[in-house]
């Protein structure tokens, strides 16, 4: 009886407490830098598109939500004709970001998506695509790669050696 | 003509005036219910959200009023309907200020107590037609438990009628010039406080509808504007309730000259609306036959005492 009371004074007080809600349109939550939101193909410090259309993000992807078509240009260098994610699809978990060995992919704290129209939803290269470099500055496939694919000559790249002389007997 | 004018102009501006405090409610209660729970309820919609009330009724106009193939049509419809007549026809006793009253009775209690029987059909019938388990079994404890809180609702009461020496409502707010009866009779004001929650089948005795067991209990079946009638009938219904305890044992209408009457009674009554509101925000749902044994263990021998006791003490003090 008087916890019953007690409980009622207690949630009465509740009246001058602190509201919670965030009343959206108008203001919004933080969300942190790694939330998972909407999909981003970025670029690297060189202004090159990072992906180099290795499938792995489309193999990961557990809804089978993305697809692109791998194509090289004239220097061997590898990178999506198209990339297509379709977000009426999407899950938002962030397996393709993990799977990505260029950093191209990522997700980024964006979540207003919202269309009437569910074909709005399949985004095209061009709409993936950003000119920034995302989470991870400073870094380009190509220069760790022990591939020469324009951007830096074979062994130039950091930490790595020098190619072999298959010709010479020093190791 | 004037005189028969005058009554239909109060009976028609007593239902619209209701009706509308409990449509009224609705966005009252989500707004206090989010204010004692840190949050901020309905405030988009005109001011603070006011009209809220207007967007939801537009809505539940135009929602298909479907009624299923397997329920029973005539009783399904005649439900709730019950719930508003019976509930509105209580109204009629219920003084508001000297002038504003429908109906005059000299056993206005004894009115008020058989309409909240009456009441009890709604709910019966309701759960029975929707041919539903969920609603059948919502039917049966509602029926249950209307029918055992009578008891003691109206046992608490005669507290009140011992006091006054009248069954007449207007008498007994004129009997507490001297001093408001929840003072004497502070122990069925409680009883009636409580029965009249398990009357109206409010949150936390609001067991025919608990929806964490039975969906929606006896209204499971319902949608659009039938549904509504029970959601405003049980708006209608705290309103009543409220009405009947400031009546009876806050002296109705009484109050300092500086308001006028009609003030002082709505104030009482909103105090009580809001009491309502903040017992559903702060108490946990007891079980069923939790319900029915602190109801008939508890609350009817300390009715049949208080009973006792204020005869007696009647008799002792006024012979």
């Amino acid at each position: 009886m008087f916890n019953d009371l007690r409980s009622l004074w207690i949630v009465f007080l509740h009246m001058f407490h602190k509201r919670v809600t965030i009343e959206y349109p108008e203001k919004k939550a933080y969300l942190p830098p790694r939330w998972r939101g909407r999909i981003v193909l970025t670029r690297d410090a060189d202004h090159g598109e990072r992906c180099v259309a290795c499938y792995l993000c489309a193999a990961a992807c557990p809804v089978g939500c993305i697809s692109l078509q791998a194509t090289e240009d004239d220097q061997a260098r590898r990178y999506p004709e198209f990339f297509r994610i379709n977000f009426s699809r999407c899950i938002f978990c962030g397996y393709c970001e993990e799977a990505c060995p260029t950093y191209a992919i990522q997700l980024i704290p964006d979540f207003e998506m919202g269309e009437y129209n569910r074909q709005n939803l399949v985004y095209e290269k061009e709409d993936l695509l950003i000119e920034g470099q995302g989470k991870y500055h400073g870094y380009n496939f190509y220069k760790v790669a022990g591939l020469d694919a324009g951007v830096k000559g074979k062994g130039e790249g950091e930490n790595e050696y020098k190619p072999v002389d298959v010709k010479k007997l020093m190791p | 003509m004037d005189e028969t004018l005058k009554y239909i102009l109060i009976i028609v501006l007593v239902i619209l005036i209701l009706v509308s405090i409990a449509a009224g409610l609705i966005w009252v209660e989500r707004r206090m219910l989010a204010l004692w729970q840190d949050r901020l309820g309905p405030n988009r919609v005109g001011p603070f959200g006011i009209f809220q009330v207007v967007a939801d009724m537009i809505k539940i106009f135009f929602k298909e009023d479907w009624i299923p193939r397997f329920a029973d049509k005539k009783v399904f419809i005649l439900a709730p309907a019950v719930v508003m007549i019976t509930i509105l026809l209580s109204f009629a006793i219920v003084p508001f200020t000297p002038e504003i009253v429908v109906v005059n009775f000299n056993i206005g209690i004894l009115f008020f107590l058989a309409m909240s029987s009456l009441g009890a059909y709604s709910v019966v019938l309701g759960g029975w037609a929707s041919n539903n388990k969920y609603a059948l079994l919502g039917a049966i404890r509602g029926s249950a438990q209307m029918i055992s809180y009578e008891v003691f609702m109206g046992l608490s009461l005669m507290g009140v009628v011992i006091l006054a020496g009248s069954f007449n409502m207007t008498d007994i707010v004129m009997a507490q010039k001297g001093g408001w009866f929840f003072i004497p009779q502070f122990v069925g004001f409680v009883i009636f406080f409580i029965a009249g929650i398990a009357e109206t089948h409010r949150l936390p005795l609001d067991i025919p509808e608990a929806e964490s067991e039975l969906v929606a209990g006896y209204h499971s079946e319902y949608s659009g504007m039938k549904f509504g009638m029970f959601f405003v009938g049980e708006y209608l219904g705290i309103t009543l309730i409220s009405a009947l305890i400031t009546t009876l044992f806050f002296g109705g209408w009484l109050g300092f000259h500086f308001l006028p009457p009609i003030v002082w009674f709505l104030v009482k009554m909103f105090a009580f609306i809001l009491i309502f509101i903040l017992l559903r925000a702060g108490l946990p749902r007891p079980r069923y036959d939790q319900l029915m044994s602190f109801g008939w263990k508890i609350l009817l021998p300390v009715s049949l005492l208080n009973l006792l006791v204020t005869g007696a003490l009647v008799l002792y003090f006024n012979r």
